[in-house]
Order: structure tokens, then C-alpha cells, then sequence
């Protein structure tokens, strides 16, 4: 099929058409993305078969999206920003009551001051919830991510949530040719309906979420644990199975020009593009460096970094992304102790950039290569560094 | 590995359809199967306010995701703009730049000309077009004709326009013949 135009907000909501959940629930003003908007349309159009919940908060979205999800259904939202903070606490209920929803995330920087451009930090702030959680560097990979999203989510060896971020307005406002996929075929992708081992049916009463105290959370939470870990193989299958019916090749750690690399750029999102192009440049200047590319965060898989890093002398991580106090970076984090486990350990410099949108050019990305390979050679680690902050 | 890349800058004001240009130029490279990446500046979204989108076309796959500083092309969708921001800024030596305006030869059109001689200068009066054949002053389609025309259908051709415009108006009604015809009418009266 020839290739579509659509910004990315917009080939997400094409995805989800595709896969015709029977549940969406959003709240519908700002920071809400476009995703759920066109969504809506494609409801009231009836393309689709869905149940549309407009509800009056995200702390209400997610919570309408667990009770459909518990029910059985397949469940889909979207949300950003200051609507993930309000989400928060039915975030946790919803890896916790193992409800495999699906929700798309325009990445926006959090307030304050008020902003609501492209950064990845409202997603990392629930790390550590029991998510899976993916980010996508065109709108061709957030079309099909999110197609991939409810396959690895309601997976029996998982059954947990999965979010898929777009850095917003670098992807969600922007268009981009999408080759799109059929109705058919997501369908036979997925198998058909959602097959729900245990829900809420009153045939066969269930009680879901319950009181955990000193007896029994510490193994809910394992359980958690254990799925997040099941999950990788299902990812990667999944990841496969897709490869199979589009030719479209999908990692959780993805390598670019990382066969002969001395040093490595680490990043997540669209950002990659532009270490891309700039690698392409220093390439032609003779330097040996290349790009990791993290598409899955979490589960962290830890091993497939590993075996990218093995011959690496300098690793330069670099994220559209902040934790204050922190000891560097949050993506930095995950790799910097990935790497204390690796026989020759490399050097590593740690970059915070482009919060609140702020543009990063190419040429940016060859000066922060350069900097880190300065400091590499004088045998040294570089400490955290927020790139193009005004003094 | 040098990929060539066309960068566009469009400059108008909120509520003109600037992003909708970049994202007509975008629609249509997509049907010659070109590799685009469009979108908006978003600042304070006020109807008025000085605004700017971009597109980014190419033959070659490309991977860059940033905004246009140095564009090849710029377009100015409203005049009043030549007078208060430095649409040139950046422009590459030799490029070109697409004025919608009643009369070439005011005083700000010829500043820009005495300001940067190197680069190609056309105009067309868009606005007229726009509202003989549309209706409205809206001019985010009817500058793409001149478009098409001064860069000799390079970039986008003008009968791929007219499907992009189709394709974005479906189901519309008239609007779109009329959107056809202010593009036509734009690539026949442009003057450089």
C-alpha cells in the first residue's frame, strides 16, 4: 500500500481504528493529544465498534479504562503531561490489576513553568510502576508499536499495561509518510478478540484489587515483577511476528552503525534521528561512533545492551529527560549500571537536553560527540551535563 | 553519505493556515513518494500572531527531526509580516523567496530585494486570488501554485497539488474546486 501522511497523534489513532478496541476512555482537554480527538471521530463516523468514555479527569480515564479492561474488554487512551501526573495513582492499579491497557503518550514536559513541548519525563516518572513502557522515534514506529502494544500487553504471560510515547510536536504534530497495514490483518495479528483468562463476570464471580497487607503484597508485587520479566521473550516474538507480515524490523535495543563503533550515542525517541544524521557526518570524517537506541525502557533489557557495548571504549548517553538530585540522568541510570556488570568498563558521559522542546540540531549532537570524546582521552568520565542551559 | 534535502519555512499569522500549507506540501511529496517531515512552530497560538512552519523534503530517506533554520525556500503568506520580522533570516545564498503581495514594488518587497540580491524573489497577490476564487483571504493554498511554478514543478507538481487538495478536502463540496482554481490561477500570475 502506498504510504499515508499523517502526523503522529494521528497514524496513532489509525492504529487503534485498526485494532477497534471495545473501550476508550480520555478526558478530552489539554494536555490531552490529538490521538483521542480523531479517535472520537472515527466513533461518532461509526468506523469503529468502540465504547467512547468521555470522562472529567485522567485520574477518571484510567480508572474507567481498568474497569473496562477488567471486564474483559480491550482497552485503549491516550494522555500526556500534567494528565499522566493526574493519572498517577490509577497507573499503579492498573499494572497492579493486571489490566493490559494500552495508552499512547505524546511526551510533554511537565510544569512548571508552563510548557507543553516535547520531553520524555512525564513517561519515565512512572518508571517504576510496573508499565511497559516504549518510545518511538518516527510515526511510522508509533503506528506500529502501538498495533504491537495490545499483542504484548494481553499476552497470558503478561497481562500488564503498555504505554508508547511520541516526543510531542517533534512527532505528534508532525507529518510523516506511513505505510499503512489492514484492518485484517492487525485482526489475525491479534488473534481476534481480547481472550481475558479471569474478568468480572457475574456467572462466574471474581474479586479483583483487593486489600493486599503483610501477608500477601509483597507476592503481588513479585508477581508483577515475574511478568515484567516474561515479557522481553513476548516482546521479542511479537517484535518478529510483525517483521514476518511487514518486513518491518522492530528491537527493544536497536544499534545503528554499531558493528565497527568505538563510541556509542544512547538515546531514546525521536532524538535518534538526529544522532543519526550526525553520526552519518562524523562517519565521514573518519569517527567510529554509532547509536543505541532504547525503543523498549521497561522491561530493561539489560543483556541485548550489553552485547551492543562489548567493544565500546566511550558510551555518551543523552536524554530529553531530567530527575533533579539525581546522580545523572534517568535513561543514564539504567545504562550506567548495565555497564558496572561488563568485564572492561567504558567511559561515559551523560547529557540532559532539549527539555521543554528546545531544539537539539545535528551540529549540536557533533559538539556534544566531540566534548565527550575530548574527555574520553584525557581518561575521564564526564560528570552530568545539561547541554545549552544559559549560565 | 550527503543526502539532498529541501528545507521550507512558511511564514504567516494564527488563524491563516500556515501549518495546513506545510502540511499540503507534505501530503503531496508523499505522493510522488517522496520522504517529508512537516509540522508548526507552536508558540502562544493567538489568532494574528506571527507564525512559521516548515517542511523538510527528500528524494532519500532522511532522519533529521529538527526545526528549519536555514531554509532553502521561504514563503510569506501575509505581507504585513515583511515589515516586522526578518523573514529571511537563515535563507540559503541563491535561494528563493515567495512573497503573496499586491504590488511588487513596495517599499518592503525592494528592501528585501536590496537586502539579499543572491536570492531568487517572487511574487504573487494571494490574496486577491484567494478571495476571487474562494471566498476568503485565506491564502495557504493559493500560494502553493506559485510555488509549484517557481521551482519549476521540482519540488511538488501542480497536478499532484490539486490531488493533495483534493484528498484534503473530500467530502467538502466546492471548497475544493475552488481551492484548484486559486492554485492555478497562483502558478499563472507569479512573477519573479
Amino acid at each position: 500500500m502506498s504510504k499515508i501522511a499523517v502526523t503522529g497523534d494521528d497514524a496513532i489513532a489509525q492504529a487503534a481504528k485498526l485494532v477497534n478496541p471495545d473501550v476508550v476512555a480520555a478526558y478530552p482537554i489539554t494536555p490531552q493529544t490529538i490521538i483521542v480527538e480523531r479517535f472520537s471521530d472515527f466513533v461518532a463516523d461509526g468506523e469503529v465498534d468502540t465504547e467512547f468514555v468521555c470522562v472529567e479527569s485522567e485520574h477518571s480515564a484510567m480508572s474507567a479504562c481498568i474497569g473496562a479492561s477488567t471486564a474483559g474488554g480491550r482497552v485503549f487512551t491516550s494522555s500526556a503531561s500534567a494528565g499522566l501526573m493526574l493519572m498517577y495513582e490509577i497507573l499503579q492499579i492498573a499494572s497492579s490489576s493486571r489490566t493490559p491497557i494500552v495508552c499512547a503518550i505524546a511526551n510533554r514536559a511537565i510544569s512548571g513553568p508552563i510548557n507543553i513541548h516535547g520531553e520524555q519525563t512525564d513517561q519515565l516518572l512512572f518508571r517504576d510502576s510496573g508499565w511497559i513502557s516504549q518510545f518511538a522515534e518516527t510515526n511510522q514506529e508509533a503506528y506500529d508499536q502501538t498495533i504491537m502494544a495490545f499483542k504484548i500487553g494481553e499476552h497470558p504471560e503478561v497481562l500488564l499495561p503498555v504505554a508508547v510515547g511520541i516526543d510531542g510536536f517533534i512527532l505528534s504534530h508532525a507529518i510523516e509518510g506511513v505505510e499503512p497495514v489492514t484492518r485484517e490483518l492487525v485482526s489475525d495479528f491479534l488473534g481476534g478478540e481480547r481472550k481475558s483468562i479471569l474478568r468480572l463476570d457475574p456467572d462466574n464471580p471474581v474479586s479483583i484489587g483487593l486489600l493486599h497487607l503483610q501477608d500477601y503484597y509483597m507476592e503481588a508485587r513479585a508477581q508483577v515483577r515475574d511478568a515484567q520479566q516474561r515479557s522481553k521473550q513476548i516482546i521479542i516474538d511479537t517484535f518478529k511476528d510483525w517483521q514476518k507480515l511487514t518486513g518491518r524490523e522492530y528491537n527493544p535495543i536497536e544499534s545503528y552503525q554499531m558493528d565497527d563503533a568505538e563510541y556509542a550515542f544512547v538515546t531514546m525517541g525521536s532524538g535518534a534521528g538526529n544522532a543519526r544524521t550526525a553520526i552519518d557526518e562524523l562517519r565521514a570524517n573518519g569517527e567510529k561512533v554509532g547509536l543505541i537506541k532504547v525503543r523498549v525502557y521497561r522491561p530493561w533489557f539489560g543483556n541485548e545492551f550489553s552485547t551492543l557495548t562489548k567493544n565500546i571504549k566511550g558510551i555518551i548517553s543523552v536524554e530529553r529527560a531530567h530527575s533533579f538530585g539525581s546522580p545523572g540522568g534517568i535513561l543514564g541510570q539504567d545504562v550506567k549500571s548495565t555497564l558496572f556488570d561488563s568485564k572492561q568498563t567504558p567511559y561515559m558521559a551523560e547529557y540532559c537536553y532539549g527539555l521543554g522542546g528546545r531544539d537539539c540540531l545535528v551540529k549540536e549532537w557533533t559538539e556534544i560527540y566531540n566534548r565527550s570524546i575530548q574527555g574520553f582521552n584525557e581518561g575521564e568520565n564526564l560528570p552530568y551535563f545539561w547541554w545549552g542551559v544559559r549560565e | 553519505m550527503t543526502i539532498n534535502i529541501i528545507d521550507i519555512r512558511l511564514h504567516g499569522r494564527g488563524g491563516q493556515g500556515v501549518m495546513t500549507s506545510s502540511y499540503l506540501i507534505a501530503e503531496a511529496a508523499l505522493l510522488e513518494d517522496k520522504h517529508v517531515h512537516a509540522f508548526p512552530t507552536f508558540g502562544p497560538e493567538r489568532s494574528g500572531a506571527p507564525i512559521a512552519a516548515f517542511a523538510r523534503i527528500s528524494d532519500e530517506k532522511f532522519y533529521m527531526k529538527t526545526e528549519v533554520y536555514e531554509p532553502d525556500i521561504v514563503v510569506v503568506q501575509d505581507p504585513s509580516l515583511l515589515s516586522q520580522i526578518d523573514v529571511t533570516a537563515g535563507l540559503q545564498q541563491g535561494g528563493l523567496i515567495l512573497i503573496n503581495t499586491n504590488d511588487p514594488n513596495k517599499a518592503d518587497v525592494q528592501a528585501i530585494k536590496q537586502k539579499r540580491p543572491d536570492v531568487k524573489l517572487a511574487t504573487v497577490d494571494a490574496s486577491k486570488i484567494a478571495k476571487e476564487e474562494i471566498g476568503l483571504a485565506v491564502t495557504n493554498t493559493a500560494i502553493l501554485g506559485a510555488l509549484c511554478k517557481v521551482t519549476d514543478n521540482k519540488i511538488i507538481k501542480l497536478e499532484v497539488l490539486e490531488t493533495a487538495v483534493k484528498n484534503r478536502f473530500k467530502g467538502k463540496g466546492a471548497i475544493s474546486d475552488k481551492n484548484i482554481k486559486a492554485i492555478n490561477r497562483s502558478y499563472l500570475e507569479v512573477t519573479i
